[in-house]
């Protein structure tokens, strides 16, 4: 029974990627990315990784479609086609055949790994010193607490490199206003955001909170944030703020600068980003809210883009 | 819940016909936009392997678990430079009026 719903999704998967790729219209094309990041989110579930089935979900598929979304109507606005005429016919063979040899080569690489957890029960040993009970969480904040560090600082960077692309004469002007263009549509968008904001305020304090324990956590919790957030934004209930506002600066760098500060005060006691006996759940938990915060309002302006002159955009 | 010995490379053998699919689209397709998607594909296709070669009898490895969902957030980072990138690329191109797109003032 399980072995065919999961030959079955992983066919879907096959099927939904194929479509996304090679459907001549984009806006279908997106659609099937949707429907293809979910039934990964059901992949990972199958395979017990709920942490990454969350994560896959709201930000694979949930944010991705968005800026997707968003960057085809601005193109489409700029007058652009996201019509690509068929490839020459050799040039089509030709990417066939060498990518069937990589597949062959990466499906023959991944055959002689045998699948196993190995590092499951080092990761189950640990887990007692930091008193968090889920190992995802325990990996991610304290086993590997320097990649999380530095992935918190990617966010960042990408967020400065997308300012970075604003016209000269726009720079410290909010992103074009995410705000619908048709009244209707703006209304319930607007009620809908208004509701969901709060929802979406506890939703992620939950996920954070109980994510040291059961599937969760600061990614997930941030990413739900930022939903709320772009929701209220194109329904007209909140407004996008301009770039140079210092609340919003500190609101952006929150999150890796007390990340940053505890892994320096452990330094000074120990080691780098090392949690001395005792505090490591709190020093964590602290850490994940923050960072859930800034992961959400630097999510949110990584799908708004870069500042854009007022009155330009869709 | 165990796992059939034949299925245990399921998962990471899907996640390999998807990095090759999203390479061919790579190749093929000639819109930026389209090929950033195809990345995504790719990336997606490389989190299966990695995830699903971790997969023991009863649990998944957690430790390719929270990799993975670190190489989800850097990809949508990478997306959403990739999508700034092109739509600026597209307000030059507009703002030069070299390109054949001549402006339309209302969606198709």
């Amino acid at each position: 029974m399980t072995a065919t719903f999961e030959l079955i999704l992983c066919v879907m998967i096959l099927g939904t990627a194929c479509v996304a790729l090679f459907v001549r219209d984009f806006l279908t094309a997106i659609a099937f990315f949707v429907v293809f990041g979910n039934l990964l989110g059901l992949a990972w579930l199958a395979m017990g990784a709920v942490n990454v089935a969350l994560a896959e979900i709201a930000i694979g598929a949930g944010v991705t479609g968005v800026l997707l979304v968003l960057t085809r109507s601005r193109l489409l606005a700029l007058g652009e086609e996201i019509a690509c005429g068929p490839a020459r016919p050799w040039l089509r063979l030709g990417a066939a055949a060498a990518c069937s040899a990589f597949t062959t080569l990466l499906a023959a690489a991944v055959l002689s790994i045998a699948p196993g957890d190995d590092l499951a029960p080092v990761v189950d040993g640990l887990m007692p010193r930091i008193g968090l009970d889920n190992p995802v969480t325990g990996v991610l904040m304290a086993f590997r607490a320097y990649d999380t560090l530095l992935e918190s600082f990617v966010l960042l960077g990408a967020l400065v490199a997308v300012w970075s692309l604003a016209p000269p004469a726009a720079w410290p002007q909010p992103p074009v206003a995410l705000r619908m263009a048709d009244p209707a549509a703006l209304n319930v968008a607007g009620s809908f955001g208004r509701l969901l904001l709060p929802v979406a305020l506890v939703m992620a304090a939950y996920l954070v909170w109980v994510g040291s324990d059961r599937p969760g956590g600061a990614f997930q919790g941030g990413t739900v944030l930022a939903g709320g957030f772009l929701l209220a934004a194109m329904g007209g209930a909140i407004g996008l703020p301009r770039s140079d506002d210092p609340r919003l600066r500190w609101a952006l760098v929150a999150g890796p600068l007390v990340f940053l500060a505890i892994g320096l005060a452990g330094a000074a006691t120990g080691r780098f980003l090392a949690y001395p006996d005792g505090t490591a759940k709190a020093l964590i938990v602290t850490i994940e809210y923050v960072l859930a915060f800034s992961i959400g309002v630097t999510l949110a302006l990584l799908v708004a883009g870069p500042p854009a002159r007022a009155g330009t955009g869709p | 819940m165990t796992v059939p010995a034949v299925l245990g490379h399921l998962f990471p053998l899907t996640g390999a016909v998807l990095v090759g699919l999203g390479l061919c689209g790579f190749i093929t397709l000639r819109h930026p936009l389209r090929q950033l998607l195809a990345v995504n594909v790719i990336g997606a296709g490389i989190f299966l392997i990695l995830g699903g070669l971790g997969r023991g009898e009863g649990v998944t490895d957690p430790y390719p678990q929270a990799l993975v969902i670190t190489g989800i957030v850097v990809s949508v980072a990478l997306t959403a430079l990739g999508t700034a990138m092109i739509a600026r690329l597209s307000e030059d191109r507009r703002a030069a009026g070299s390109g054949p797109d001549q402006p339309k003032d209302q969606d198709p």
